[in-house]
């Protein structure tokens, strides 16, 4: 089937990697990825840091960008969360939901020989609802070895604006978050949102830890 | 009042009390989930929960009325006061009138949130706190950091100090049942001697004019039972329309709050009983900005709260700075969307971006306040009532850079550039902020876009 990728501001600059494993990954089960090229953000920062004007012309614009297509598919639970509940739109999904809900396929046929960490971010748990389908996903990938993360369901400390704005605050849940993947004996930390990722790997990076961060794509694309 | 990030600097740095938070949280969200797993209906439960409380502010006008009415015909005084002023002059009046310079208290969010106390100092009255973790902190001139469990910042060592400069010169043990048993001492001979007691109330039942309190030590219901007069104060959101509704509330709230299945005393009282009780009932009802947050089509089911605190336990900010950060009685993510609400926007600014928006509290929530809504709601309404000039003008510029994909690939570009593809150890002016603890992956050499046109 055609499926439009929304590939989002944060993974068109900062997580290319995420974008370039998602096309592999649906190519790969034999569907036509679509990419407008016309996409920028889906407004969400501009609506979580208090400019609802800004984020409803932003919406509008993804809206018209997107709503043409049946399925659209993105690399972040959270920007999809926020497509669905302030847009109303439910043809955009989170790559693993749409993998395991929509394609019915929870074995990508991936290999990576790695123990990994799989931190469910809140907004996946919480707002997208992708429920297990990460887990199933990395369940079925060759030679990976799922760890168990203390406390996995807790926020990272992302939030967007809020780790600038709360930086104390957000680095104090980083860190505790931080001990927790480098305690599970992971060598990968993985998660389907590039934002936490950005935040987690910030983290590990500054304590010298041997722990990479990993998009979820990523890992399914390997072979 | 110190704005957030302010206050929670100054409280992370207490290594101490970020331990004993989250040891305390920790055990507290533990024991709540085990017993919320317990009920099939739960989630039923909760949608109750909601509907009810949105029945009762909906029809706040007729259910106040039919409450008022149900208390006078029970034998109890009625007095509606506007603000804290009014609410606490009430009080002042009624001890006076009794020749009382001396009041028992049960613990009550609503009679902090109007500095009841020091009001009551001020007219020579002495009120003093009975519920144990707040006769802790009046002793100590300190104030609570949790809405259940107040002393929470608080250790058995620091309380045993406390105690032995103020109410049990000399006591050495720091064993809870001795620290436990000089509290009892003390309070029981204030029981027995006040005229006046003061409580909150948990509930108003507006059918039969009814006052609930839900509490663990039984302390609240000596106060409530013992001496000859009593005064209840509760915000008008505290109404239920029907006594039956005390079965949905009765499940919801102690499995919430302590994550109990029942909690240890519930008392409930219904004007005045001829030889038994206290034999002058007065409730006050109390605004206080309730009926502002009330006209707010969003904000308003901020108001269906019941005080259980399951927001504060499973919040990732608060389990970290603790209460004081907040600035208010209400701390945790219910506080930071009602004492902006209550106390007005601009008096408050920064609680509503004490958050993550992580969810955690709205999942947990017994009556479904859909909290992060809210939170991003009164954004909006900080955003538009400060001038924070560089930030607005960094996110008109980026909404107008989004707007455009040739820009947006443009600034692309640029970062692209100007990130080296090296990690980025540091940033300047606000974003430093990032930067003082964490790494920032460098934004892409090779955006995907342009991946995607070269593929």
């Amino acid at each position: 089937m055609q499926i439009a990728l929304f590939v989002t501001c944060v993974g068109d600059t900062m997580f290319p990697e995420a974008g370039r494993a998602t096309v592999d990954v649906l190519e790969g089960l034999g569907h036509e990825v679509v990419f407008p090229e016309k996409q920028t953000c889906c407004g969400q920062m501009h609506l979580n840091s208090g400019y609802r004007r800004d984020a409803e012309r932003l919406g509008r614009r993804f809206r018209s960008l997107f709503e043409r297509y049946e399925t659209v598919v993105a690399p972040s639970s959270s920007c999809v969360g926020h497509v669905r509940e302030f847009l109303g739109m439910p043809n955009v999904l989170e790559l693993s939901e749409a993998l395991v809900a929509k394609l019915g396929v929870d074995d990508v046929g991936a290999t990576f020989r790695a123990r990994v960490a799989y931190h469910p971010t809140c907004h996946s748990l919480r707002v997208t609802r992708v429920g297990d389908a990460p887990q199933r996903l990395l369940g079925n990938v060759r030679g990976l070895e799922l760890v168990e993360v203390a406390d996995a369901e807790e926020c990272c400390g992302f939030g967007g604006t809020f780790a600038v704005k709360n930086a104390e605050t957000s680095s104090a849940m980083l860190a505790d978050k931080c001990a927790a993947v480098e305690a599970s004996g992971a060598e990968v930390c993985t998660a389907v949102d590039g934002s936490c990722l950005l935040q987690i790997g910030g983290g590990l990076s500054r304590r010298g830890s041997p722990v990479r961060t990993m998009h979820l794509a990523e890992i399914l694309a390997s072979r | 009042m110190t704005s957030f990030p302010e206050a929670a600097r100054v409280e992370l740095e207490n290594h101490q009390l970020r331990t004993n938070l989250r040891h305390a949280t920790q055990t507290i969200r533990a024991k709540r989930a085990r017993v919320v797993s317990e009920l099939p209906d739960w989630e039923e439960l909760r949608e109750a929960g909601r509907r009810i409380k949105q029945d009762v502010l909906a029809n706040l006008d007729r259910y106040l009325v039919e409450f008022e009415e149900a208390v006078q015909a029970a034998g109890g005084r009625v007095h509606w006061a506007r603000d804290a002023d009014e609410a606490n002059q009430v009080v002042a009046t009624v001890a006076r009138a009794h020749g009382a310079d001396e009041v028992v208290k049960v613990k009550s969010l609503t009679t902090d949130e109007i500095r009841l106390n020091e009001a009551l100092g001020e007219a020579g009255i002495h009120a003093i706190e009975t519920d144990f973790a707040e006769l802790i902190l009046q002793l100590d001139d300190d104030w609570a950091s949790h809405i259940l469990v107040p002393a929470i910042h608080r250790n058995r060592s620091e309380i045993r100090e406390i105690f032995a400069r103020t109410i049990a010169p000399g006591i050495e043990s720091d064993d809870p049942a001795d620290l436990a048993e000089a509290a009892r001492l003390y309070l029981r001979e204030r029981f027995l001697a006040a005229k006046v007691g003061v409580s909150g109330a948990n509930f108003g039942i507006a059918e039969t004019g009814t006052l609930v309190v839900v509490e663990s030590e039984g302390n609240g219901r000596m106060c409530t039972t013992l001496p000859p007069v009593l005064v209840s104060i509760l915000g008008i959101e505290k109404l239920l329309p029907r006594f039956a509704d005390l079965e949905v509330f009765l499940q919801l709230l102690p499995r919430s709050a302590t994550g109990e299945r029942m909690n240890p005393y519930t008392s409930l009282w219904t004007g005045v009983t001829p030889r038994d009780g206290p034999q002058e009932l007065h409730v006050v009802l109390l605004d206080n900005g309730r009926t502002n947050a009330l006209a707010d089509e969003v904000g308003r089911d901020a108001l269906h709260c019941i005080r259980c605190s399951a927001c504060l336990n499973v919040c990732p900010v608060y389990s970290r700075t603790g209460g004081h950060a907040y600035g208010s009685v209400y701390p945790g993510p219910i506080g930071a969307i009602l004492t902006p609400q209550l106390e007005g926007i601009e008096n408050a600014p920064s609680l509503p971006f004490a958050s993550s928006l992580c969810g955690a509290c709205y999942e947990v929530c017994p009556v479904k306040i859909d909290i992060p809504r809210i939170l991003l709601h009164l954004r909006e309404q900080a955003v538009a009532a400060k001038s924070a000039r560089g930030e607005r003008t960094a996110m008109k510029l980026a909404a107008w850079t989004f707007r455009g994909a040739g820009r947006f690939s443009l600034a692309e570009r640029v970062a692209g550039a100007l990130g080296g593809g090296r990690p980025i150890h540091r940033l300047p002016g606000p974003l430093s902020g990032w930067t003082d603890s964490r790494d920032l992956k460098a934004p892409a050499r090779q955006s995907f876009r342009s991946w995607w046109r070269k593929r």
